[in-house]
């Protein structure tokens, strides 16, 4: 079984998240190849075979011409799988090209499964699956699902070009607000979720992570509902965070966050909904109406 | 069980409506949805935030449908229809396969931009934000027709006024049967459906809130040393 694993290059950088495709391609006992739209200095010490295509010619980001890349690419090596993250290119991308060949797609995998694929539906509150029907197939996977796996075989990289135009104009990416915070080194990240039920509340998580020594984190609908800044945010559209202890409060799971905190030592989750999916990652559920338990947990810390 | 509209879409539904009114009402709004009767209710909610029609395509299978299935079916539909834009969620809560958007699009050709999080209209032309990973965006610039899909937080969905609901009641709803739109074969099935295993060692405590707390503290201190 052959797979073209396809790499992200961010800024002239291979992004970290590409090496575990090949915890993917290893744990599905195929032949990995790879595809990057990058730089020859990027990817110099791949230790793998690379069909590179030119960045500077194609763009980082260009997915009308990526999608003829790797048809090229697929076209020159019959791979069984074209496998992606399930990251902003990754799930932009792989339809195109799934309908593009007319295959089937498992977006998101998080295991591989007899004659298929595990996936997560329902905002991570149940499991499917799937099994694709055709021959070849398009997958995305999970952030954090496999292993990173850098491999440890000769580099040879192998130029690849199509004419391409693009009916989309790159304009440039647009940086973050300024962190005012890095969780990726905090040792504690208390968090707050949707279940904090209004901005008043965030200073009751605040105090709590000021409490224990560690800072203040936040889930999507709360950054987006402007209760916390954006670069407070924990999840795949976020930070991937990894603390030694990690406090969820009122966050119910949704896949996204989970994607992004799920590597952190301990994981305590405070939550009134004994089957929130977050208690499927947590060592500990609480179950318990935050507004209560989290001043009296702090008060306690505080003595 | 409660059903409501995917929240993706909700975002999708109110940024058509603000460009319709952004353009004096001129623009005219279709809301189309895939499933069983239940989904007329989400095609009306959909009509009382500001569209201008329905189609519900009557699918009592539709959650087995694949993406491919579905994709196809909105895209046999809009075929003809001359849209200048399709809004569609950038996924949906249910599956989160991100994959209908795009495929749409490319079924009826058109160029596609994913996870939205501005939009800008200037006759015709359309500026966008996507959003990448780790609060990074990139900016993009394209002509209509296109297939966009949009990310929470592109704008904020209006709730439906009284008087708004009243009115959508008088909004046509077509309905349409899969076979009409050339349902074709599925290429990928589902073979389960579970809820997911536990985490080992997870530990669910309740309980009033003074014991909880020193249940918590003892725990802390037994397994993580950041509590001294």
């Amino acid at each position: 079984m052959k797979a073209l694993l396809i790499g992200e290059c961010r800024g002239g950088q291979v992004l970290d998240a590409t090496w575990e495709l090949f915890g993917y391609a290893a744990q599905a006992c195929a032949e990995p190849l790879l595809f990057m739209v990058g730089t020859k200095e990027a990817v110099a010490g791949a230790g793998v075979r690379v069909l590179l295509a030119d960045a500077s010619k194609q763009g980082e980001y260009n997915p009308e011409a990526h999608k003829l890349l790797i048809l090229e690419a697929i076209r020159r090596e019959s791979p069984d799988q074209i496998v992606f993250m399930h990251s902003s290119y990754g799930w932009d991308l792989a339809p195109r090209v799934a309908a593009a060949l007319g295959v089937a797609q498992s977006s998101e995998v998080i295991g591989i499964a007899e004659g298929g694929f595990e996936l997560c539906a329902c905002n991570a509150k149940m499991r499917r699956t799937v099994v694709p029907t055709t021959a070849k197939i398009v997958v995305t996977l999970q952030g954090g699902a496999f292993q990173g796996q850098k491999p440890a075989g000769s580099t040879e990289i192998q130029d690849l070009d199509v004419e391409a135009s693009s009916r989309l104009e790159f304009l440039g990416y647009e940086e973050p607000e300024k962190k005012d915070v890095n969780l990726a080194t905090a040792e504690i990240i208390v968090s707050a979720g949707r279940g904090v039920g209004k901005k008043d509340n965030v200073q009751i998580i605040e105090a709590l992570a000021k409490a224990l020594g560690g800072e203040l984190g936040a889930s999507r609908p709360v950054v987006d509902s402007g209760w916390v800044a954006q670069s407070h945010q924990v999840g795949t559209t976020g930070q991937t965070v990894a603390p030694k202890l990690y406090v969820a409060c009122g966050i119910s799971g949704a896949i996204q966050h989970l994607a992004g905190m799920r590597k952190s030592e301990f994981i305590l989750a405070i939550n009134k909904d004994k089957d929130a999916p977050i208690g499927e990652v947590a060592d500990v559920l609480v179950v318990a109406d935050l507004l209560q338990f989290v001043p009296a947990l702090t008060a306690k810390l505080g003595r | 069980m409660a059903f409501r509209m995917n929240e993706y879409d909700e975002f999708a539904v109110e940024e058509a409506v603000r460009l319709k009114e952004k353009l004096g009402g001129e623009p005219d709004v279709t809301v189309l949805s895939i499933g069983p009767d239940r989904v007329g209710e989400v095609i009306k909610k959909a009509l009382a935030m500001g569209c201008d029609r329905g189609v519900h395509v009557r699918d009592p299978e539709s959650t087995s449908r694949d993406p491919w299935q579905i994709a196809s079916m909105i895209a046999a539909f809009a075929k003809d229809k001359d849209f200048d834009l399709v809004f569609t969620g950038m996924q949906s809560q249910d599956r989160g396969s991100a994959q209908v958007g795009p495929l749409v699009a490319e079924i009826l050709g058109l160029p596609c931009v994913t996870t939205v999080v501005a939009f800008e209209w200037a006759d015709g032309l359309v500026t966008l934000r996507r959003e990448l990973e780790g609060g990074l965006r990139a900016g993009f610039r394209l002509r209509c027709p296109a297939v966009l899909t949009c990310q929470l937080g592109l704008n904020t969905p209006r709730y439906p006024t009284l008087p708004n609901i009243m009115k959508a009641k008088k909004k046509e709803i077509t309905l349409l049967q899969p076979g009409e739109l050339g349902l074709p074969a599925a290429l990928a099935v589902t073979k389960a459906f579970r809820a997911p295993e536990r985490k080992g060692s997870g530990l669910i405590l309740e309980g009033d809130v003074a014991s909880l707390v020193d249940r918590v503290i003892a725990l802390l201190k037994e397994k993580t040393a950041v509590l001294r």
